[in-house]
């Protein structure tokens, strides 16, 4: 139907898994930091289990938004790489969701990397 | 903007023709320019981050000039760009020109731009924390003062009050220049919030939690610490003083205010002790023990009264307490406008003894 017949479909759904990719990592980021650092005791003590956790779960996050995203590119290529949305049929649809995919992936990938960076800079509760 | 360029690319047929801008009138480029020397003028004196009066206030001030040199140059930028493109050149652009104007002025320039500020505004943070050297001060927001004790033991934490003990003031805190002071904040009821923009800050003081603040002031000298979260009625006018001195000069400043009051008696006292102000206030050295409002031992000592709003003078100290509620509105001391005004007066000339 559009195109290679081995493309997929896209939908509200693939559209909008890299911006909730993010603030599930934001989310846990944050509470995992926010628990960690909550008894207020032992400003100086270094929270390295904290900082490998959001480290680690970053990795999974980053990922999984560039599966995300490589799809994107190969399925938006397939059907003729445009950014121009001007027409009113399937194929055009699936290019403007696939196009706008890739701008999420990019963008969600820049904003998970930016709210685990100061678990990269910040070694204890101050 | 080149002239003829722009009849050539003038306005298409059936637009409006271009007028003009009427000139400004010299009366409202007056006001204009006194309008912004008014806002320079704010960004000095006692209360203005822009003084470089402590070492994180520097840091901030630093940051924010790079940051407002950055965003005119950006600004201007865009601007430029905006009038070449609708002015100096209407004509369509190519999609290549565009898509590459967006991938690096839109996506590349703010990534780094951003990675970079948020690289050094993560790195300066810790610093601010760092290891105190100097004295450890305790404040503690009220409704609508600050209480203050010098020489405190304790940590921060939870579920917890601020560490009793230490010598007892209110409204002012005098620190050691040069020095590393860490500020216990806490609360017994609301949350307030401490900041003294000249040196540094902020921090919230909340109920059930101690918090850590270090500061480390690097010009002698007065500055105002103000209440930066809304408390209530008299929010607006819950304030302090900050005096930074010698650290010998800091040292005799707390060891003159662990003495006992000057005067423990005369008609000022006696009236004291008779309407009951005792209930409430601390003069140590009498039987006036009371808690709920600031230590009274040496507010003659003191540059302001009623947390930082009214010059510490006689007049002001029988208008405070004769007319309470009016001079500081929702305050929580009980207006004494029935004592009679000698009485008052007395008081007023006793608590002034109290240096
Ligand atoms: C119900 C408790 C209460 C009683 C009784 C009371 N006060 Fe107060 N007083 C307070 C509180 C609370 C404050 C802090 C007010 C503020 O600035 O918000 C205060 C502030 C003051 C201050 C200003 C202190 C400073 O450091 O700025 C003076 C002076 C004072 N009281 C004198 C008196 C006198 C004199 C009397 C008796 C005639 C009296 N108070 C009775 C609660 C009380
Ligand atoms: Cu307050």
């Amino acid at each position: 139907m559009f195109g290679s017949s081995r493309q997929t479909a896209d939908n509200l759904w693939t559209l909008i898994a890299p911006p909730t990719i993010w603030a599930f990592h934001f989310v846990i980021c944050y509470v995992v930091a926010a628990v960690r650092c909550a008894p207020n005791t032992g400003p100086f003590e270094a929270i390295l289990a904290t900082r490998w956790f959001i480290l680690a779960f970053t990795l999974v996050c980053l990922l999984a938004i560039a599966l995300i995203f490589r799809r994107s590119v190969v399925e938006w290529r397939g059907h003729g790489s445009g950014t121009v949305n001007d027409e009113d049929n399937p194929t055009a649809r699936e290019r403007f969701l696939e196009f706008s995919t890739i701008l999420l992936a990019g963008l969600s990938f820049l904003a998970v990397v930016f709210t685990a960076l100061p678990a990269a800079f910040i070694t204890d509760c101050r | 903007m080149p002239q003829g360029r722009l009849r050539r690319n003038g306005p298409a047929a059936g637009s409006p023709p271009r007028h003009h801008a009427p000139r400004r009138s010299p009366v409202l480029r007056a006001f204009s320019l006194a309008g912004l020397l008014a806002l320079l003028s704010a960004c000095t004196g006692p209360q203005s981050t822009l003084t470089g009066a402590g070492s994180e206030a520097a840091q901030v001030e630093t940051l924010f000039w790079v940051m407002l040199v950055g965003a005119v140059l950006i600004w201007v930028f865009t601007i430029g760009l905006s009038i070449y493109a609708t002015r100096v050149h209407p004509e369509r652009h190519s999609e290549k020109t565009g898509t590459r104007l967006i991938l690096w002025g839109g996506v590349a320039f703010p990534v780094v731009v951003l990675t970079a500020l948020l690289v050094y505004g993560l790195k300066l943070m810790p610093e601010f924390r760092a290891e105190a050297n100097g004295p450890t001060i305790a404040v503690s927001g009220e409704r609508f003062w600050f209480r203050v004790a010098y020489g405190v033991e304790g940590e921060p934490g939870v579920v917890k009050s601020l560490p009793p003990g230490g010598v007892e003031s209110a409204n002012e805190i005098w620190l050691p220049v040069g020095v590393r002071s860490a500020i216990l904040l806490g609360s017994p009821d609301v949350v307030h919030s401490f900041w003294v923009p000249s040196i540094a800050g902020k921090m919230d003081m909340i109920p059930g939690r101690v918090n850590r603040l270090v500061i480390e002031p690097v010009k002698e000298g007065v500055y105002n610490g103000v209440c930066t979260e809304f408390c209530g009625d008299a929010h607006g006018q819950m304030g302090f003083r900050v005096v930074v001195v010698s650290p010998g000069d800091y040292e005799a400043y707390v060891a003159a205010q662990s003495q006992p009051a000057a005067v423990t008696s005369g008609p000022g006292f006696e009236a004291f002790m008779e309407n009951g102000c005792d209930a409430c206030h601390a003069v140590r050295g009498t039987e006036a023990d009371g808690s709920v409002g600031p230590d009274l031992t040496h507010l003659g000592s003191r540059l302001t009264i009623a947390a930082g709003i009214l010059d510490n003078t006689p007049e002001n100290l029988v208008r405070f307490i004769s007319a309470t509620e009016h001079v500081k509105q929702g305050v929580e001391m009980p207006a004494y406008g029935m004592v009679p005004n000698e009485e008052i007066a007395a008081i007023a000339a006793w608590l002034e003894q109290l240096k």
